[in-house]
Parts: C-alpha cells; structure tokens; sequence
C-alpha cells in the first residue's frame, strides 16, 4: 500500500555521510592536504579564486577538496563564504604597469620595450601524457633572471602616444564604481559592472562566446595587444592617514585585446580595446572576458547589435555559472504539483479531442448509411 | 583559515536592513518587483534563495517556522530549509499551519485558512510574469511602468484559440491591487484564489533573479480571463483517498506498473490532521488490509 513519503531527514543525513565517505575515498590512500591543492593544482585553484570572486588560495583549495574536485561547486562554496564577510572598503584601482612580470606577450609586436617574456606556459608543449609525472620523478629548479626594476610599459601605452588607439576612457565625476554583489544589475550597465560580471564570469561560457565572435557573430578582429601575467600591490585608502596602505600582492592575468574600429564623425579611425583582467593565471578567460568586453561595446560605438555575445541582457544575465548550475540543477527538485496541474489538463484535453474524433466516425457512419 | 561564527539567522544585519526596506517597498507598492541586492546563500539557486533571504530577514528568536515544498513539510528540500533555521536561528519549528508565524512555501498555499499576523513566504524561480512573451528587463519594465499587459491578454486568448480554453495550469497571471501583473509563483492556479484578501501578508523572494514583491494583507488579487472565458480552479473527480478531504489540492500517486494510481492530499498537514480528527478516505489504512 501506499505510505506517504516521509523520512526526508534521515535521507539526507544519510546522504551527507554517503557524500563524505565518497568525498574521502579509499582510506588507504593519503588524503589530499590542503597544501597539495595550493601547490600542485594551482591552476584550478586560480579559476575558483577568480570566479568565486575571492582572493584566498587555502579556501579555494578547501572548497576543491569539499567538493570532490567539481570546480563550480567550489565556486559556489567560495562565494556562499565571501558574502558573509563584512566589507572593510575598497581599495585603489590596481597598477598593472607597475606589476612584477612572470609573463608576458604581445601578439602585435616582435619586440616591444620589456621584451617578451614566455613564463610557465602550455604554449608550446607537446601535449604527450608524461610517465614520469605518474613516477613522481624529481623536478629540476627552473632558470631565474634578475628582478629588473621599474615599469614594464603597456602596449596600450605605447600605441596611446600616436593617437592610434583609444584611452582608457573616463567615467563622469560623479560617477561612483559600482559593485554588483552589494546592488542588483539594472539593465543597461555602465562598462564597470560589466566588467565586474565578466570578471566572475564562468569561463566556459565566456570561451564559447568570445569564440563565437571570432566566428563571425559580432566580428571585430582582434589582436592580442598583450597578455601579462604577474603579481601587483593592493594599495587601500584610510581616512587618518596621508597615504594609502599597502595591504599585500596578489597575482592577476590582464589582456588587452586591441580591435578594429572604422571611426566616426566626431573620432578619427583608430583601434578600440576589449579588456580582461582575471585573478591568478588564466589566459583563457583573461583573453575571452576581453573579447565579450569588445563586444558588449557595440553600443558606445554605434554598431549593430546582431550577435548572442554583443547583447548585454543576454551575456551578463547568463554569465554567472553558480546561478546557472542552481537553475538548471533544481529542476531536479519535486514539481509534482505542477505536473499534476499539466496532467490534468492534458486529460481533459485529450477526452474531448477523443470525444470528437467519436462524433466524427459516427457523422460520417451516418452519412454512409 | 579561521571562520568565523555566523550572525543570527545567517545574513549580517546590514544585509537584513536591506532585504526590509525592499520588502517595506514591496508592501507599500503591492505586486510590484523591487530589485534588491540578493546574496549568495548556502544553498544553491532555485532552491529557495530568495525565500530563505526573506525568511532569515524577518525572523525573530519568537517566531515559529514552517516550511513546505509541494505542500508537505517532509519533502528532502523543506526538511533542508527547515534545518537550516533550527541550526542558524534556533527557532521553534512545526508542520502545522495554524501554530506557525512563518510559512516558508514553494509551489503551494496550505488548505487551512492562513489568519492575520501569520507571513507567507513565496519561493519565487521567475518573479515577471512577462518573461516568457518578453525575455528584456528592460522592456518588461517598461510594459509594468505603462500598465502596458495587452501582451499577457493576447497569449490567453491565443491559449482558447488553440485549446479551447486558457492553458496555463500553475504560475496563472494575478492582477493585484487593479494595478500590477504579478506572477503568483509557480503555485496550481487553484491556489489563486486563497491570495485574494487572505488576512496574511505574502511574500516573493527571488533570489538569482534578485526581486522581492508581496501581497499586503486584505488585497485583491484577481486571476486574468474574459468574461466569456471566466477563470477556473482544478476540480478532483475524486477525495483523498487517505483522509476523504473534498476541495483540495490532490497529488497523484502511482500504485504499480499497471496504471493503478490514487489521490491523496498535497497538503500533509492538512491530510494528517483530518485523519486524526477521524475522517477517512476509501484506502486509508484502517479501510485496508493491514500491511505486512
């Protein structure tokens, strides 16, 4: 017979303990420690800090280990933390001119003041699995060079000086930097917020859509003007004090992606820019996040909104993969009462198509006879 | 790697502040979509972050909770929400609708009559209504701030052109005050007509569409139609079969793999109060063999 459901709460209990054991695995095996993940997965590690919007290695290594390796739900832990914490204030904008470089290529330049600078890349491996990773063999120090001082120019400076490209533009006076986790988006965004959603963006998406204009849906040829990757000071302001406060490095990937722009009446033909800068290493979505930048600016140009990545609605309301995964995932959730209001329906509808189809055999029986 | 406590009920009081000033916004202006600045939650999206933020912001160590989904307080995702509040706030919880203050719901509107000074709290996945005729906020805005709803009218009479009657069975279109469209939340449209002039206050949360709206207490709510096409609740052609309870919300079981199926109450509270006041329905366990 039947029993009504009950026994939710034990499920689940049971459930979390099921998850935990599963999370553990094979206790002969040595559980991963918080610092393997920092050192040894570093990468992933970078994409939960970046759009988990939290600046903070030993949390998003936790929130990889909890969630068994599933990078969105580390994600989601990351963020489900940071908006508990209180806000202190915001610091300064940070200086990439100023960065200690690690890496850094211009796509447009052979050579350019600062040089080309290869760092940790995937670039040019060949990509053959490597037995001797599986062997745990021992790993040679890599070569160092001497810390050069001073800074290392941005190629958007170096165009900047003929005039050939545009500026890093200005917002009014007035205007005060948005944040979207502390104020709901109000469609259309300033260029601020949309970078800030960008920036927390899931990379997967971004990717497609960056890709997606290099395909021909909202072209705008890009070149990749440069990438550079490398640590930067956070500088905060405190009111009693004449300078601003150094509160430590942090380590970013910033891309300026340089495009086509054909000009205007008011301005001369010049190149426009699509920027991304990203928490950690991650060319991928530093040079997709530019990319959707551009595009999302066909609207200050004056261009024909015509393609998925250039519709801002569209781009930042989809960008967000916690929101994604949650959405899409509670469907999972019991809807059984409104899949009884639907099933309802359909019966009522399919006795009266059944209904007719009746009176119309017999119509027509009538009519033969 | 030191985490902190957290505050009562989960959210910083700052936060609270501002969930109520929506939520004061909302009541003043009845249905409504006030933005707010919704948080992440612990719990994923489209599980009811927009309710709980409500719940976490009005709730006092006095208040006492009930939470339901689909009607029943033991569904996995109510015995979650509900925990969640014991472990947070520490509050008194109960399945039965007249002993809570806080009714924390997704996809019904309990049977018992809600009374005044109790809340009803909406999880809301979509909060505009419009959304599915206009996927821009920035125009859907734009048709609330013009009272412009001759969109949501031709989709129902297109619905009686194909169908012969307005298709849409839950999340059925409300116009509140004369003055709003307002999407009732995903709940059987026979739940709609329990929002008019309920003597509790309503409230919607949504939490990854960051909207709060409500109901204020003794407000007309009206379900669209025509004249000609009046609006209509579900009807059962049968009770419960575990309590006889005619009139309400019926959920669908299935027996076996033959099409065997029965009708019981979605509402369990109410369910298992009528069989505890003696009612009985033709498969209630005493009208059966005994089970093994």
């Amino acid at each position: 017979m039947y029993v009504a459901v009950k026994g939710g709460d034990a499920a689940i209990s049971n459930a979390h303990k099921l998850l935990a054991d599963r999370r553990r695995g094979d206790r002969s095996v040595p559980a991963l420690r918080i610092d393997q993940i920092v050192e040894q997965l570093a990468l992933g590690v970078d994409r939960v800090m970046a759009e988990g919007s939290l600046y903070d290695r030993e949390l998003a290594a936790l929130a990889i280990a909890q969630s068994r390796g599933d990078l969105i739900e580390a994600v989601f832990l990351v963020r489900a933390y940071r908006t508990t914490l209180p806000r202190f204030g915001y610091t300064n904008a940070i200086d990439t001119g100023a960065m200690l470089v690690e890496r850094r290529v211009s796509a447009t330049y052979k050579d350019l003041p600062g040089g080309q600078l290869l760092g940790p890349t995937f670039d040019y491996t060949h990509r053959l699995l490597d037995p001797e990773i599986a062997a745990g063999s021992p790993v040679d120090e890599p070569e160092q060079r001497d810390v050069e001082e001073g800074r290392m120019p941005r190629v958007s400076e170096i165009l900047a000086h003929e005039g050939l490209i545009e500026g890093d533009g200005d917002m009014p006076l007035d205007h005060v930097t948005g944040d979207l986790t502390r104020e709901p988006l109000d469609f259309p965004i300033e260029r601020d917020l949309r970078l800030q959603a960008l920036a927390r963006g899931d990379e997967g998406f971004l990717l497609a859509l960056g890709y997606s204009t290099q395909r021909g849906y909202g072209r705008n040829h890009p070149f990749v003007g440069e990438i550079r990757i490398g640590e930067v000071e956070l500088e905060l302001d405190v009111p009693e004090l004449p300078f601003a406060v150094p509160l430590g490095r942090i380590r970013v990937t910033e891309c300026q992606m340089v495009t086509q722009f054909k000009g205007s009446a008011k301005v001369p033909p010049q190149f426009t820019r699509g920027y991304g800068l990203v928490f950690g290493q991650s060319e991928r979505k530093a040079m997709s996040m530019s990319l959707c930048d551009r595009a999302l600016r066909a609207r200050e140009f004056g261009e024909d909104v015509v393609a998925p990545a250039q519709d801002e609605e569209f781009v930042i309301s989809h960008s967000d993969n916690v929101q994604a995964t949650g959405f899409v995932e509670h469907l999972k959730l019991p809807h059984y009462v409104d899949f009884q209001a639907e099933l309802d329906l359909i019966r009522r509808m399919r006795a009266e198509h059944d209904a007719r189809r009746t009176d119309h055999v017999e119509q027509q029986r009538e009519a033969a006879e | 790697m030191n985490i902190a406590d957290y505050n009562f009920a989960y959210l910083d009081e700052q936060t609270k502040r501002m969930i109520r000033r929506a939520i004061l916004k909302g009541i003043a202006i009845p249905g409504y979509q006030v933005p707010f600045a919704s948080r992440e939650m612990p719990m994923p999206y489209g599980w009811g972050t927009g309710g709980v933020q409500i719940t976490a912001s009005i709730i006092g160590p006095d208040d006492v909770l009930k939470v339901i989904d689909q009607g029943a307080d033991d569904t996995t995702n109510a015995v979650s929400i509900r925990a969640f509040f014991k472990k947070v706030a520490d509050v008194a919880v109960t399945t039965e609708t007249a002993k809570a203050t806080i009714i924390q719901t997704r996809h019904r509107i309990p049977e018992y009559p809600l009374r005044a000074g109790q809340t009803l709290v909406y999880q809301v996945p979509i909060p505009e209504p419009l959304r599915f005729l206009e996927p821009r906020e920035t125009e859907t805005r734009k048709m609330h701030a013009l009272e412009e709803y001759g969109l949501m009218h031709v989709k129902l009479y297109e619905d009686i052109a194909k169908h012969g009657r307005i298709a849409t069975t839950y999340a059925y279109p409300v116009k509140v005050e004369g003055r709003y469209v307002m999407d009732p939340s995903p709940t059987p449209k026979f739940d709609n007509p329990k929002m008019h002039m309920s003597p509790a206050l309503q409230l919607f949360g949504a939490g990854r569409e960051k909207r709060i709206y409500a109901v204020p207490p003794f407000t007309e709510v009206v379900s669209l139609d025509f004249e000609d096409h009046p609006f209509e609740i579900q009807t059962f052609d049968q009770p419960c079969a575990l309590c006889g309870a005619e009139n309400v919300y019926l959920d669908e079981v299935i027996l076996d793999d033959k099409g065997g199926h029965m009708f019981v109450c979605s509402d369990t509270d109410h369910c298992e109060k009528r069989q505890a006041e003696g009612h009985r329905g033709h498969l209630a366990p005493e009208a059966m063999e005994p089970a093994e």
